[in-house]
C-alpha cells in the first residue's frame, strides 16, 4: 500500500512540473515589464534600468529564469505581495483552510444527494421518480453557480432574513454560539456548490448503476435469494462507484472554478477571492502562487481518487 | 428483470421501431436520427425555446429600438413597466434592449468557443488516433496535462496578463472577444480529443477501412473520407454541450468583472452590475440570470436528445 502511494506520488511529479512549465510560459509570454515605470521616468537613466534588469536576471534566457523560479518555489520562497505587504505563502496558508472547509463540506453534501437519488432512480429506470430526478438534475447543472448564489441571497437573506450573506472570519462569540454562527454563514455557499455538483453526480451515479445492474453477477445474487438491499448496496453500488470516482476526479478542476465564484459572491476569505482581489490589484506574485496552489490541489485530489479506486476495486494491484 | 434494463428509452424504442420500419422502406441515417430525436420531448421543446431566444436576440434590436445606452435618471431602477418591459438599471438604461444586445455576444461567444474547442479537439484526437507510438503518447500526455489544469484560475491568469495588450491591438470589443473565445476554446478541447481518439481506435480496424486501405487509399483519404465521418456523432453531442459550457464560462468571467468591459452588456456582465442592487432591484439580476439559465438548460437538453439520436449506446 505505502509503495503504491509512493509510486503515485512519483507519477504526480511530472504533471506538477508540466503545470509549472505552462504557468511560467504564460507569464513569460505576457506583455509588460516590471520596470516599465522606470522607462518613462526621466530621473532614471537607462543604464540604471539595464543594470536592474541584469541584477534581477530578466535578460537571461527563458529556461534559466524558469529553473531559478522553480527552485525558489520549491524552497518556499513564493515572493512578496505588492498589495498586502506580506509574504505570499503566509497569505495563502492563512486563507487555504477556509477554502478547503467550504469545498470539502460541499462535496460531502453533493455525495449525500447524488448517491441515494442516483441509485434509487437507476433501480427504477424510467419511473416517475427517475424522470423527475433526471429533469431536476438537468436544471441543477444548468443553473450557473453565480446565479444560484444570487437567488439564495435574494430569498434567504433579503426576503426571509434567515441567513447572513457575508462570510466573516472574526465572529465575536464563544462556545456553541460560535459554532452556530459558523454553520449559519456556511449554509448558503456550501449549498450552492453542493447542489451544483450533486446534480451532475446524480447522472453519473444513475448511469453507472444502470450499467452494473444488468450484469450477470447481480442476477446471480438475486437468484441466491439475497435481499434487494444487500444486492444493491454490496453488489451494485460498490462496482458502480468505480467509474463514478474517475468522473468525479475529472470534474475536480471545475469544482475549484465554482469555489472561486462562490467565494466571490459570499465574500468568503479563501484563496479564490484572494485570486480575484489580487488580479484586480495587479498583484502578480499572488496571482501566480494561487493559480499554482489550485493546480496542486487538482493533482492532490486526483491522487485521492486513485487511492479510492484501489480501495473500491481490489483487482487493482497495489504493487 | 436484471437483464431487461435497456441503455436508454429511445434506444429501446429505436430497436422496436426498426422492426416495424423494415416492412416499409429503409430510412436514411439522417431521418433515422431525426426520428429518434423527436422522441425526446424535452429536447424538442428546447429546440423551439432556443429558436425563439435566438430569433429575439438576432431580430429583437430591429423591433425594440430603444438604444442600449440611453440614460434616463427619472426612471432609475424602475421595475418592469410597459415602457421598460424588463425594468431599468441604476442609470435608467432599458434592460430589454441591453439584454437583446448582450445576448448576441453571449451566444456568439458560446458558438465561436465551441468551434475552437471542436477544431483543436478533432485535430489532436485524429492525429493521435491514426498515428501510433510516440506521437499518440505525447499528444495524450498533453491532453492529460491540460485536463489537470484548473480552467478558471488559468483563464483568469491569462486574461489578467494579456487583456491590455489585445485591447490595444484590436480595440476593446474585438480584442476581449478574441481573447475569451480562444482561451475558453483552448480549455475545452480535451474531452473531444479523447472521444475522437477512442473512436478512431475502433473505427480504423473496421472492415470498410481495411477495404479502403486495400484499394490503395492514402492515410489522409482514409481519415477524411472514411473514419472521420463515422466518428462525428459523439463529437456533435460534445460540441452541443460545449456551447452551454462556454456560455457559462463567459458569464462567469463577466460576473467576476474580468470579462467584457461595462459598455458591452453581456448577460454575465449585467448580473455583475446588478449584484449590488439585489435588495431594491431584484428584476435587474433575475432577467439576465434567467436568460443564461434558459439558454444553458435548452442547449443541454438538445445535447441529450442528440445523444439519443446519434449515439444511442450511451446513457450518460
Amino acid at each position: 500500500m505505502s509503495r503504491y502511494i509512493a509510486r503515485r506520488l512519483l507519477i504526480a511529479i511530472p504533471s506538477l512540473l508540466g503545470i509549472s512549465v505552462v504557468l511560467f510560459t504564460v507569464l513569460a509570454l505576457a506583455p509588460g515589464d516590471p520596470f516599465e515605470e522606470l522607462a518613462t521616468n526621466p530621473n532614471v537613466p537607462p543604464e540604471v534600468r539595464a543594470n536592474l534588469r541584469a541584477k534581477f536576471g530578466l535578460d537571461d534566457p527563458i529556461y534559466i529564469r524558469y529553473v531559478r523560479w522553480l527552485l525558489a518555489m520549491v524552497q518556499g520562497d513564493w515572493g512578496f505581495s505588492f498589495a498586502s505587504r506580506v509574504d505570499v505563502d503566509a497569505l495563502i496558508w492563512q486563507r487555504l483552510p477556509t477554502t478547503l472547509f467550504v469545498i470539502g463540506s460541499s462535496q460531502l453534501l453533493a455525495l449525500a444527494i447524488a448517491l441515494p437519488v442516483g441509485v434509487f432512480a437507476a433501480t427504477r429506470p424510467y419511473s416517475l421518480f427517475d424522470q423527475i430526478a433526471n429533469t431536476l438534475a438537468f436544471v441543477g447543472f444548468s443553473l450557473p453557480t453565480f446565479f444560484t448564489g444570487l437567488l439564495f441571497i435574494l430569498v434567504f437573506s433579503i426576503e426571509l432574513d434567515w441567513l447572513p450573506f457575508v462570510y466573516r472570519a472574526d465572529i465575536q462569540a464563544t462556545g456553541w454560539q460560535w459554532y452556530w454562527e459558523h454553520v449559519k454563514q456556511a449554509i448558503m455557499p456550501v449549498a450552492v456548490l453542493g447542489l451544483f455538483q450533486g446534480a451532475s453526480w446524480t447522472r453519473y451515479v444513475r448511469s453507472a448503476v444502470l450499467d452494473v445492474i444488468r450484469l450477470d453477477h447481480v442476477t446471480t445474487a438475486r437468484a441466491k435469494g439475497l435481499s434487494e438491499r444487500v444486492v444493491v448496496v454490496k453488489h451494485v453500488v460498490r462496482n458502480a462507484l468505480i467509474p463514478v470516482v474517475t468522473l468525479v476526479a475529472l470534474q475536480m478542476p471545475a469544482v475549484f472554478g465554482g469555489a472561486i465564484v462562490t467565494e466571490q459572491i459570499f465574500r468568503i476569505p479563501g484563496i479564490g477571492s484572494l485570486l480575484i482581489a489580487s488580479i484586480l490589484n495587479n498583484d502578480t506574485p499572488v496571482v501566480m502562487a494561487v493559480t499554482f496552489v489550485f493546480a496542486c490541489l487538482v493533482v492532490v485530489f486526483n491522487l485521492v481518487a486513485d487511492l479510492l479506486y484501489g480501495w473500491l476495486d481490489p483487482r487493482i494491484s497495489y504493487r | 428483470m436484471a437483464g431487461s434494463t435497456l441503455a436508454s428509452r429511445t434506444a429501446d424504442a429505436g430497436v422496436a421501431g426498426t422492426a416495424a420500419v423494415e416492412r416499409r422502406r429503409p430510412f436514411s441515417p439522417g431521418r433515422e436520427a431525426w426520428r429518434r430525436f423527436r422522441r425526446h420531448r424535452l429536447a424538442l421543446a428546447s429546440v423551439a425555446i432556443l429558436a425563439v431566444m435566438v430569433l429575439m436576440v438576432v431580430l429583437g434590436p430591429l423591433v425594440w429600438r430603444v438604444p442600449i445606452n440611453d440614460i434616463d435618471f427619472t426612471a432609475r431602477l424602475s421595475p418592469p413597466t410597459w415602457t421598460h418591459p424588463f425594468g431599468t438599471d441604476d442609470l435608467g438604461q432599458d434592460l430589454l434592449a441591453r439584454m437583446l444586445y448582450g445576448g448576441r455576444i453571449s451566444l456568439a461567444v458560446g458558438l465561436a468557443a465551441m468551434l475552437v474547442a471542436i477544431s483543436v479537439g478533432v485535430l489532436v484526437g485524429a492525429v493521435a488516433g491514426i498515428s501510433r507510438g510516440s506521437v499518440d503518447a505525447g499528444l495524450m500526455w498533453l491532453t492529460d496535462l491540460f485536463l489537470s489544469l484548473p480552467p478558471l484560475p488559468v483563464l483568469l491568469l491569462v486574461i489578467y496578463l494579456f487583456r491590455d495588450k489585445l485591447k490595444d491591438v484590436f480595440g476593446p470589443e474585438v480584442g476581449v472577444f478574441i481573447l475569451i473565445v480562444v482561451v475558453i476554446g483552448c480549455f475545452r478541447w480535451m474531452p473531444v480529443a479523447r472521444l475522437v481518439r477512442a473512436q478512431f481506435f475502433s473505427i480504423r480496424e473496421k472492415e470498410f477501412v481495411e477495404a479502403a486501405r486495400a484499394l490503395g487509399a492514402s492515410t489522409t483519404r482514409q481519415v477524411v473520407r472514411h473514419i472521420l465521418p463515422n466518428a462525428l456523432g459523439p463529437v456533435i453531442v460534445a460540441g452541443t454541450i460545449d456551447v452551454a459550457a462556454a456560455i457559462i464560462a463567459e458569464s462567469t468571467l463577466s460576473f467576476l468583472g474580468l470579462g467584457f468591459p461595462p459598455d458591452i452588456p453581456t448577460w454575465g456582465r449585467l448580473l455583475y452590475d446588478a449584484k449590488d442592487y439585489l435588495d431594491f432591484a431584484p428584476h435587474w439580476a433575475l432577467f439576465p440570470g434567467a436568460a443564461i439559465f434558459l439558454a444553458v438548460l435548452t442547449i443541454n437538453f438538445i445535447g441529450d436528445g442528440l445523444r439519443d439520436a446519434l449515439d444511442p449506446r450511451k446513457v450518460l
